[in-house]
Protein backbone atom coordinates (compact mmCIF):
# COMPACT_ATOMS: atom_id res chain seq x y z
CA UNK A 1 0.00 0.00 0.00
CA UNK A 2 1.73 3.46 -0.85
CA UNK A 3 2.28 6.38 1.60
CA UNK A 4 -0.42 8.37 2.68
CA UNK A 5 -0.52 11.42 1.64
CA UNK A 6 0.08 13.21 5.02
CA UNK A 7 3.58 11.80 5.38
CA UNK A 8 4.58 12.06 1.35
CA UNK A 9 3.95 16.15 2.20
CA UNK A 10 5.69 15.73 5.48
CA UNK A 11 8.39 14.13 3.50
CA UNK A 12 8.68 16.65 0.72
CA UNK A 13 8.46 19.61 3.30
CA UNK A 14 11.04 18.31 5.54
CA UNK A 15 13.66 17.61 2.63
CA UNK A 16 12.87 21.21 1.34
CA UNK A 17 13.09 23.05 4.38
CA UNK A 18 16.29 20.61 5.92
CA UNK A 19 17.76 22.48 2.44
CA UNK A 20 16.73 25.75 2.83
CA UNK A 21 17.48 25.80 6.62
CA UNK A 22 21.17 24.43 5.68
CA UNK A 23 21.84 27.06 3.26
CA UNK A 24 20.48 29.94 5.18
CA UNK A 25 22.50 28.87 8.21
CA UNK A 26 25.70 28.90 5.66
CA UNK A 27 26.17 24.83 6.36
CA UNK A 28 27.33 24.91 2.52
CA UNK A 29 29.03 27.75 0.35
CA UNK A 30 27.89 28.81 -2.98
CA UNK A 31 28.99 31.91 -4.98
CA UNK A 32 25.59 32.76 -5.71
CA UNK A 33 24.88 35.93 -6.51
CA UNK A 34 23.51 38.77 -4.46
CA UNK A 35 19.87 39.52 -5.46
CA UNK A 36 19.49 35.26 -5.83
CA UNK A 37 20.80 35.02 -2.46
CA UNK A 38 18.04 37.64 -0.89
CA UNK A 39 15.40 35.42 -2.82
CA UNK A 40 16.19 32.58 -1.33
CA UNK A 41 16.14 33.65 2.25
CA UNK A 42 12.44 34.72 1.87
CA UNK A 43 11.30 31.61 -0.87
CA UNK A 44 9.32 29.71 1.86
CA UNK A 45 7.27 32.81 1.98
CA UNK A 46 7.04 33.18 -1.80
CA UNK A 47 5.60 29.69 -2.62
CA UNK A 48 3.10 29.64 0.18
CA UNK A 49 2.37 33.29 -1.20
CA UNK A 50 2.28 32.29 -4.77
CA UNK A 51 0.44 29.02 -4.11
CA UNK A 52 -2.20 31.02 -2.32
CA UNK A 53 -3.10 33.44 -5.32
CA UNK A 54 -2.79 30.64 -7.71
CA UNK A 55 -5.21 28.67 -5.47
CA UNK A 56 -7.67 31.57 -5.09
CA UNK A 57 -7.23 33.09 -8.76
CA UNK A 58 -8.50 29.02 -9.93
CA UNK A 59 -11.10 28.80 -7.14
CA UNK A 60 -12.76 32.17 -8.82
CA UNK A 61 -12.02 31.25 -12.10
CA UNK A 62 -14.20 28.15 -11.32
CA UNK A 63 -16.52 29.54 -9.57
CA UNK A 64 -17.28 32.16 -12.17
CA UNK A 65 -17.08 29.37 -15.19
CA UNK A 66 -19.74 26.97 -13.03
CA UNK A 67 -22.70 25.53 -14.98
CA UNK A 68 -26.03 26.94 -14.03
CA UNK A 69 -28.00 24.11 -16.07
CA UNK A 70 -30.94 26.50 -16.35
CA UNK A 71 -31.74 23.85 -19.37
CA UNK A 72 -31.78 20.85 -17.20
CA UNK A 73 -34.07 22.13 -14.97
CA UNK A 74 -36.80 23.15 -17.51
CA UNK A 75 -36.15 19.64 -19.33
CA UNK A 76 -36.84 17.75 -15.95
CA UNK A 77 -39.84 19.76 -15.30
CA UNK A 78 -40.97 18.23 -18.78
CA UNK A 79 -40.35 14.93 -18.01
CA UNK A 80 -42.28 15.45 -14.60
CA UNK A 81 -45.14 16.37 -16.36
CA UNK A 82 -45.20 13.81 -18.84
CA UNK A 83 -44.26 11.27 -16.29
CA UNK A 84 -46.99 12.24 -14.35
CA UNK A 85 -49.45 11.57 -17.69
CA UNK A 86 -48.11 8.42 -18.29
CA UNK A 87 -48.24 7.58 -14.81
CA UNK A 88 -52.07 8.56 -14.51
CA UNK A 89 -52.67 6.56 -17.81
CA UNK A 90 -51.56 3.27 -16.59
CA UNK A 91 -53.30 3.34 -13.14
CA UNK A 92 -50.87 4.65 -10.74
CA UNK A 93 -53.28 4.76 -7.70
CA UNK A 94 -51.71 7.64 -5.94
CA UNK A 95 -52.23 10.19 -8.69
CA UNK A 96 -54.00 12.38 -6.53
CA UNK A 97 -50.84 13.32 -4.92
CA UNK A 98 -49.41 16.00 -7.24
CA UNK A 99 -53.06 17.25 -8.08
CA UNK B 1 -22.61 -8.77 -25.74
CA UNK B 2 -24.54 -6.08 -24.12
CA UNK B 3 -27.64 -8.30 -23.98
CA UNK B 4 -25.51 -10.22 -21.45
CA UNK B 5 -25.28 -7.60 -18.50
CA UNK B 6 -27.77 -6.81 -16.03
CA UNK B 7 -28.42 -3.42 -14.13
CA UNK B 8 -29.24 -3.61 -10.74
CA UNK B 9 -29.76 0.26 -9.77
CA UNK B 10 -30.20 0.94 -6.11
CA UNK B 11 -32.64 3.46 -4.35
CA UNK B 12 -32.36 4.14 -1.00
CA UNK B 13 -35.51 6.52 -0.15
CA UNK B 14 -36.56 8.06 2.62
CA UNK B 15 -39.67 10.52 2.28
CA UNK B 16 -39.26 10.20 -1.33
CA UNK B 17 -43.28 9.40 -1.71
CA UNK B 18 -43.61 12.26 -4.52
CA UNK B 19 -40.31 11.38 -6.60
CA UNK B 20 -39.80 7.46 -6.09
CA UNK B 21 -43.06 7.61 -8.77
CA UNK B 22 -41.20 9.81 -10.84
CA UNK B 23 -37.88 8.50 -11.07
CA UNK B 24 -38.87 4.96 -11.14
CA UNK B 25 -40.37 5.97 -14.58
CA UNK B 26 -37.44 7.87 -15.55
CA UNK B 27 -35.32 4.81 -14.82
CA UNK B 28 -37.60 2.59 -16.62
CA UNK B 29 -37.88 4.77 -19.73
CA UNK B 30 -34.52 5.44 -20.23
CA UNK B 31 -33.39 1.81 -19.25
CA UNK B 32 -35.69 0.33 -21.65
CA UNK B 33 -35.03 2.43 -24.55
CA UNK B 34 -31.36 1.92 -24.81
CA UNK B 35 -32.14 -1.68 -24.73
CA UNK B 36 -30.80 -2.41 -21.35
CA UNK B 37 -31.90 -5.46 -18.73
CA UNK B 38 -32.33 -4.03 -15.41
CA UNK B 39 -34.26 -4.07 -11.91
CA UNK B 40 -34.85 -1.32 -9.57
CA UNK B 41 -34.17 -2.29 -5.80
CA UNK B 42 -35.87 0.19 -3.63
CA UNK B 43 -34.62 0.06 0.08
CA UNK B 44 -36.82 2.10 2.25
CA UNK B 45 -35.84 2.88 5.60
CA UNK B 46 -39.72 2.73 7.38
CA UNK B 47 -40.46 6.41 5.88
CA UNK B 48 -43.58 7.58 7.76
CA UNK B 49 -44.70 9.23 4.63
CA UNK B 50 -45.83 5.90 2.95
CA UNK B 51 -42.84 5.83 0.22
CA UNK B 52 -43.21 2.10 0.61
CA UNK B 53 -47.02 2.13 -0.59
CA UNK B 54 -45.95 3.87 -3.29
CA UNK B 55 -42.85 1.67 -3.94
CA UNK B 56 -45.23 -1.58 -3.75
CA UNK B 57 -48.24 0.08 -6.40
CA UNK B 58 -45.23 0.64 -8.57
CA UNK B 59 -44.38 -2.93 -7.74
CA UNK B 60 -47.76 -3.79 -9.37
CA UNK B 61 -47.39 -1.40 -12.17
CA UNK B 62 -44.07 -2.94 -13.74
CA UNK B 63 -43.80 -5.78 -12.26
CA UNK B 64 -41.58 -8.00 -10.00
CA UNK B 65 -38.87 -8.56 -12.10
CA UNK B 66 -38.03 -4.84 -12.51
CA UNK B 67 -39.23 -3.45 -9.13
CA UNK B 68 -37.46 -5.24 -5.92
CA UNK B 69 -38.48 -4.10 -2.77
CA UNK B 70 -35.78 -4.21 0.10
CA UNK B 71 -37.43 -2.30 2.67
CA UNK B 72 -36.22 -1.36 6.45
CA UNK B 73 -37.65 -0.82 9.68
CA UNK B 74 -35.80 2.51 10.27
CA UNK B 75 -33.28 4.99 9.26
CA UNK B 76 -30.11 3.49 8.65
CA UNK B 77 -26.77 4.43 7.00
CA UNK B 78 -26.29 4.73 2.99
CA UNK B 79 -23.68 1.85 3.57
CA UNK B 80 -25.66 -0.49 5.04
CA UNK B 81 -28.76 0.35 2.66
CA UNK B 82 -26.12 -0.39 -0.66
CA UNK B 83 -25.22 -3.74 1.03
CA UNK B 84 -28.88 -4.99 2.05
CA UNK B 85 -29.82 -3.93 -1.13
CA UNK B 86 -27.07 -5.83 -3.26
CA UNK B 87 -27.58 -8.78 -1.31
CA UNK B 88 -30.49 -9.90 -3.35
CA UNK B 89 -29.60 -7.93 -6.76
CA UNK B 90 -29.37 -10.38 -9.51
CA UNK B 91 -27.42 -8.00 -12.47
CA UNK B 92 -23.70 -7.55 -12.70
CA UNK B 93 -23.48 -4.06 -12.72
CA UNK B 94 -24.65 -1.99 -9.84
CA UNK B 95 -25.86 1.71 -10.49
CA UNK B 96 -26.15 3.95 -7.62
CA UNK B 97 -28.35 7.35 -7.54
CA UNK B 98 -30.18 10.24 -5.61
CA UNK B 99 -34.22 9.09 -5.64
CA UNK B 100 -34.82 12.77 -5.02
CA UNK B 101 -34.46 13.88 -9.35
CA UNK B 102 -31.53 15.52 -9.16
CA UNK B 103 -29.52 12.70 -11.03
CA UNK B 104 -31.45 12.19 -14.22
CA UNK B 105 -31.46 9.05 -15.59
CA UNK B 106 -30.97 9.67 -18.90
CA UNK B 107 -27.34 9.65 -18.73
CA UNK B 108 -27.44 6.17 -17.91
CA UNK B 109 -27.05 4.67 -21.28
CA UNK B 110 -23.66 7.13 -21.39
CA UNK B 111 -22.77 5.52 -17.98
CA UNK B 112 -22.80 2.08 -19.67
CA UNK B 113 -21.09 3.20 -22.99
CA UNK B 114 -18.26 4.65 -21.31
CA UNK B 115 -17.79 1.75 -18.63
CA UNK B 116 -17.68 -0.78 -21.83
CA UNK B 117 -15.00 1.60 -23.77
CA UNK B 118 -12.18 0.50 -21.82
CA UNK B 119 -14.05 -2.32 -19.19
CA UNK B 120 -13.90 0.10 -16.65
CA UNK B 121 -14.76 -1.13 -12.76
CA UNK B 122 -16.37 1.93 -11.87
CA UNK B 123 -17.88 5.13 -13.74
CA UNK B 124 -18.70 8.38 -11.99
CA UNK B 125 -20.93 11.30 -12.90
CA UNK B 126 -19.10 14.34 -12.63
CA UNK B 127 -20.54 17.77 -11.82
CA UNK B 128 -17.27 19.82 -12.41
CA UNK B 129 -15.97 18.98 -15.71
CA UNK B 130 -17.31 19.00 -19.47
CA UNK B 131 -20.35 19.69 -19.60
CA UNK B 132 -21.53 19.11 -15.99
CA UNK B 133 -22.66 21.39 -13.79
CA UNK B 134 -25.33 22.30 -11.14
CA UNK B 135 -28.97 24.16 -10.83
CA UNK B 136 -29.97 25.61 -7.98
CA UNK B 137 -27.36 27.11 -6.17
CA UNK B 138 -26.61 30.41 -4.94
CA UNK B 139 -22.76 31.91 -5.06
CA UNK B 140 -22.09 31.08 -1.30
CA UNK B 141 -23.09 27.31 -2.25
CA UNK B 142 -20.95 27.62 -5.42
CA UNK B 143 -17.94 28.52 -3.13
CA UNK B 144 -18.26 26.16 -0.31
CA UNK B 145 -18.27 23.53 -3.43
CA UNK B 146 -15.71 24.60 -5.50
CA UNK B 147 -12.92 25.44 -2.61
CA UNK B 148 -14.02 21.95 -1.20
CA UNK B 149 -13.51 20.17 -4.15
CA UNK B 150 -9.98 22.03 -4.70
CA UNK B 151 -9.06 21.29 -0.98
CA UNK B 152 -9.75 17.67 -1.70
CA UNK B 153 -8.26 17.48 -5.11
CA UNK B 154 -4.90 19.32 -3.46
CA UNK B 155 -4.95 17.29 -0.59
CA UNK B 156 -6.03 13.67 -2.07
CA UNK B 157 -5.10 13.81 -5.22
CA UNK B 158 -7.80 11.55 -6.20
CA UNK B 159 -7.75 11.40 -10.12
CA UNK B 160 -11.41 12.01 -10.37
CA UNK B 161 -12.45 15.71 -10.71
CA UNK B 162 -15.76 15.15 -8.57
CA UNK B 163 -15.55 13.09 -5.25
CA UNK B 164 -18.56 13.87 -3.38
CA UNK B 165 -21.16 12.71 -6.37
CA UNK B 166 -23.38 9.92 -5.72
CA UNK B 167 -24.45 9.09 -9.19
CA UNK B 168 -22.16 5.64 -10.32
CA UNK B 169 -22.23 2.90 -12.27
CA UNK B 170 -20.28 -0.33 -10.05
CA UNK B 171 -19.06 -3.65 -10.91
CA UNK B 172 -21.16 -5.51 -8.48
CA UNK B 173 -18.08 -7.30 -6.84
CA UNK B 174 -15.98 -4.04 -6.84
CA UNK B 175 -18.50 -2.32 -5.02
CA UNK B 176 -19.17 -4.91 -2.10
CA UNK B 177 -15.01 -4.82 -1.97
CA UNK B 178 -15.36 -1.36 -1.58
CA UNK B 179 -18.10 -0.91 0.91
CA UNK B 180 -17.17 -3.48 2.98
CA UNK B 181 -13.48 -1.22 3.20
CA UNK B 182 -15.00 2.24 3.61
CA UNK B 183 -15.75 3.34 7.46
CA UNK B 184 -17.19 6.57 6.80
CA UNK B 185 -20.70 8.17 6.69
CA UNK B 186 -22.91 10.59 4.86
CA UNK B 187 -20.89 12.63 1.98
CA UNK B 188 -17.21 11.28 3.13
CA UNK B 189 -18.53 7.87 2.48
CA UNK B 190 -19.08 8.89 -1.34
CA UNK B 191 -15.64 10.46 -1.26
CA UNK B 192 -14.10 7.10 0.30
CA UNK B 193 -15.22 5.08 -1.91
CA UNK B 194 -13.56 6.66 -5.09
CA UNK B 195 -10.28 6.93 -2.96
CA UNK B 196 -10.13 3.50 -1.74
CA UNK B 197 -11.35 2.42 -5.31
CA UNK B 198 -7.77 4.07 -6.59
CA UNK B 199 -5.88 2.28 -3.58
CA UNK B 200 -7.44 -0.82 -4.88
CA UNK B 201 -6.36 -0.26 -8.34
CA UNK B 202 -9.72 0.08 -9.80
CA UNK B 203 -9.99 1.77 -12.55
CA UNK B 204 -12.52 5.00 -12.71
CA UNK B 205 -13.89 7.13 -15.61
CA UNK B 206 -16.02 9.96 -15.59
CA UNK B 207 -19.21 11.11 -16.97
CA UNK B 208 -20.14 14.81 -16.98
CA UNK B 209 -23.61 15.43 -15.68
CA UNK B 210 -25.88 17.78 -14.19
CA UNK B 211 -27.35 17.82 -11.14
CA UNK B 212 -30.75 19.85 -10.41
CA UNK B 213 -30.34 20.70 -6.88
CA UNK B 214 -34.18 19.21 -4.94
CA UNK B 215 -36.66 20.69 -7.42
CA UNK B 216 -39.17 19.42 -5.08
CA UNK B 217 -38.31 19.58 -0.86
CA UNK B 218 -35.28 21.13 0.70
CA UNK B 219 -31.60 21.04 -0.25
CA UNK B 220 -29.42 20.92 3.02
CA UNK B 221 -25.94 21.69 3.69
CA UNK B 222 -25.17 23.13 7.06
CA UNK B 223 -22.43 23.41 9.76
CA UNK B 224 -22.68 20.28 11.04
CA UNK B 225 -21.86 19.19 7.36
CA UNK B 226 -19.08 20.90 6.17
CA UNK B 227 -17.35 19.83 9.88
CA UNK B 228 -17.59 16.31 8.85
CA UNK B 229 -16.65 17.03 6.04
CA UNK B 230 -13.84 18.68 6.36
CA UNK B 231 -12.72 15.69 9.18
CA UNK B 232 -13.28 13.52 6.38
CA UNK B 233 -11.32 14.88 3.97
CA UNK B 234 -8.08 15.23 7.00
CA UNK B 235 -8.93 11.02 8.34
CA UNK B 236 -8.10 10.02 4.30
CA UNK B 237 -5.47 12.54 3.90
CA UNK B 238 -3.67 10.91 6.41
CA UNK B 239 -4.91 7.20 6.39
CA UNK B 240 -4.65 6.84 2.28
Amino acid sequence: MAIPKLYQWLLAASIFMAAWLSYVAGFFQTNLRQEYHNIILVLPIYLLMAFASYSLALLGYRVATFNDCIDAAEELQEDVKEARKDLERIGYKYASDWQ
Amino acid sequence: MATLNKYSVLLPTYEERNNLPLIVWLLVKHLSESGHDFEIIIIDDGSPDGTLDVAKELQRLYGKDKIVLRPREKKLGLGTAYIHGIKHATGNFVIILDADLSHHPKFLPEFIRKQAEKDYDVVTGTRYSGNGGVFGWDLKRKVISRGANYLTQVLLRPGVSDLTGSFRLYKKAVLEKLINACVSKGYVFQMEMIIRARQFNFSVAEVPITFVDRLYGESKLGGSEVVAFFKGVLYLFATT
